[in-house]
């Protein structure tokens, strides 16, 4: 069981108020993403989940239990940190049973669950190197095999493929999602890139300068985000603002279309542009165009769109595919 | 072609330092060994002649020779202990960020700074002294008989004394390890259930093995050679009770003008200091790969 509730959650460094407050349901077994641009202080709530900071105010409760006061071991949640945290004097198979020697249990037992997790994760070969004999990935790896074994009631991941390269990181996203399907424990993760949160999360929970801006599921954000943050942080490459008559136009402050909500045209269309640099990649085609008003411009051709650098285009957004968003930035 | 160049260019300009060094090292060696198989005494100068072995047999037998030895381990092995454990606790206290931290870092580090005949002059005169020394005042405060530390616990004094001055070497050496151990690794110690204590062990301690050993072997190779402490303390007594093997050489030089018997004594102290080094290096020298 993991569900776990933040009830008014605070925290404050000194003067700075790091989390004005918080209030978040996650459900049993739900992938639940934290994600923000740098310093928006989700690392800072996961560590207040974790119990490695203490809350300024409020109340943290797991499968209805109030955890507030109580120290990290006791919340029986495991923890796999941006720099792996491996211990580098012991071998992967002791650093995979550190929790289960902590816990006193049986040799027996903890080789039993060593091999088990080793298995899981193709650890097998490894067991007897030392951490700092082991590639990135495969460090990755023994540190969700430390969580594993102690088969806690949720997984907290802090920004863990943050520190491999681009192809590694695609792996690891499909094998922990994959873990999660086979484990079904509430995981929470915490990252800075919305590629991830948009592939793996149940649940995504998008957060600015401490404050939870919306929460839901990838769809429901790419398809309603609240305001206008929202909006430009999810999806890839991120959405287009105009302001000012185009805006007008639709009776709001300002509209975001997306970069594959364009339609795009060699002779007519409702804003006229010149193209930039347009990156073809074979199945798409990326536009980089400022519009004749100077606001510049992503859009996204599928397959190939020829064009050139200074070509002229003309942009239409698809219908239904306006984004409103009035003064303050909500949502229209 | 290049490489080879620079590297006999690299040889030869490297070769004065290293000349150097070996003279340096080489002729006063050469000469104890010369001088340890000679009659020589400086009361008598005219008359030296070949002693072959007779000086190193004369040594050897000298009642103070066993004790001195035995009195070189225990001051190594105590000064050692206390500096370890000292300058592991000294560290993880002023690792923690407290109010005047630069102070009493500097406080800690000070009698670094202290010249060994100064600290023992100190230590002799104004702390162990049993009529106006601290210890003194403390023991009567206390409604105790003070204690005359030099006349009863000769060794352990001096002990003590080596142990002020080096604690700061360790403390430095083990605090800087401590800085570069991982926060996020104690943090998931402190996921994984490991108690404070067991974090400690865990841990912290492997952390610090290299910097441990260390300490160990530059404090045991300056240790070996404790001499100022005791000269201004206890002078090697009572009787033997306080000299150790560089002490005994300084006698059989400087207060028996032997130049042949304390050559010897120097040669066997450089023999066992390098039996010392050998093992030592072998034992802890697998943490400094």
């Amino acid at each position: 069981m993991g569900s776990i509730t933040l009830k008014n959650v605070r925290k404050a460094f000194g003067e700075v108020e790091v989390i004005p407050g918080v209030d978040l349901e996650i459900n049993d077994g739900e992938f639940v993403v934290f994600v923000g641009p740098s310093g928006c202080g989700k690392s800072t709530l996961l560590r207040l989940i974790a119990g490695l900071e203490d809350v300024t105010g409020g109340q943290i409760q797991i499968d209805g239990k109030d955890v507030t006061d109580a120290g990290p071991a006791k919340r029986g949640l495991a923890m796999v940190f941006q720099s792996y945290a491996l211990y580098p004097h012991m071998s992967v198979r002791k650093n995979i049973a550190f929790p289960l020697k902590m816990a006193k249990m049986s040799e027996a037992e903890q080789e039993k669950r060593v091999s088990h997790a080793a298995k899981i994760l193709n650890l097998d070969s490894y067991l007897d190197r030392k951490p700092g004999q082991l590639s990135g990935g495969q460090r990755q790896r023994v540190a969700i095999g430390r969580a594993i074994v102690r088969e806690p009631s949720a997984f907290l991941f802090d920004e863990p493929l943050s520190n491999l390269d681009a192809a590694l990181r695609v792996n690891m996203r499909v094998e922990i999602s994959e873990l999660h399907n086979n484990l079904k424990t509430t995981m929470i993760y915490v990252t800075h890139d919305q590629v991830e949160a948009m592939t793996m999360a149940d649940k995504i929970v998008v957060l600015r300068a401490g404050n939870v801006e919306q929460v839901g599921s990838p769809m429901e954000l790419y398809a309603k985000p609240r305001n206008r943050f929202v909006g430009g942080f999810i999806g890839s490459p991120n959405m287009n603002f105009l302001e000012g008559a185009a805006a007008a136009a639709h009776g709001a402050h300002a509209i975001g279309v997306r970069p594959e909500h364009w339609q795009l045209s060699t002779t007519e269309g409702a804003f006229p542009g010149k193209v930039g640099v347009a990156e073809h990649l074979g199945s798409d085609t990326f536009l980089h165009i400022q519009l004749n008003d100077g606001t510049p411009i992503i859009a996204r051709a599928e397959g190939e769109f020829p064009v050139h650098h200074g070509d002229n285009i003309w942009l239409t957004p698809q219908d239904g595919r306006v984004y409103k968003f009035d003064k303050q930035g909500l949502a229209l | 072609m290049a490489t080879r160049q620079t590297q006999s260019l690299a040889r030869l300009m490297r070769a004065p330092a290293i000349i150097l060094l070996l003279i340096w090292m080489i002729v006063p060696l050469a000469m104890t060994l010369y001088y340890s198989f000679l009659n020589y005494n400086l009361l008598n100068p005219a008359n030296t002649s070949w002693a072959r072995f007779f000086n190193y047999q004369y040594f050897y037998t000298d009642p103070a020779f066993w004790a001195s030895i035995w009195n070189t381990l225990v001051l190594v092995l105590g000064v050692l202990s206390i500096t370890v454990i000292g300058g592991i606790g000294i560290a993880m206290l002023i690792d923690k960020p407290i109010f005047g931290q630069g102070i009493v870092r500097i406080l800690v580090i000070s009698p670094f700074f202290v010249m060994p005949p100064v600290a023992a002059l100190i230590w002799k005169n104004m702390i162990m002294h049993p009529s106006y020394g601290v210890f003194a005042d403390l023991a009567k405060f206390l409604g105790m008989q003070p204690v005359d530390w030099f006349a009863q616990y000769p060794l352990f004094s001096i002990i003590l004394i080596v142990a002020w001055q080096w604690l700061p070497f360790a403390t430095l050496i083990l605090l800087t390890a401590l800085q570069s151990l991982d926060g996020e690794q104690m943090e998931a110690a402190e996921m994984d259930g490991a108690p404070a204590v067991q974090r400690f062990i865990h841990l912290t301690l492997p952390h610090m093995a290299r910097a441990i050993t260390v300490v160990i072997l530059i404090q045991t190779i300056f240790l070996l050679g404790v001499y100022a402490e005791i000269l201004v303390t206890t002078n090697g007594g009572p009787g033997n009770a306080s000299t150790n093997l560089t002490f005994l050489i300084y006698r059989a030089a400087r207060l028996n003008f032997d130049i042949g018997g304390a050559a010897a004594g120097g040669i066997i102290a450089v023999v066992l200091a390098n039996i010392v080094a050998i093992f030592l290096m072998r034992a802890v020298g697998k943490n400094l790969d």
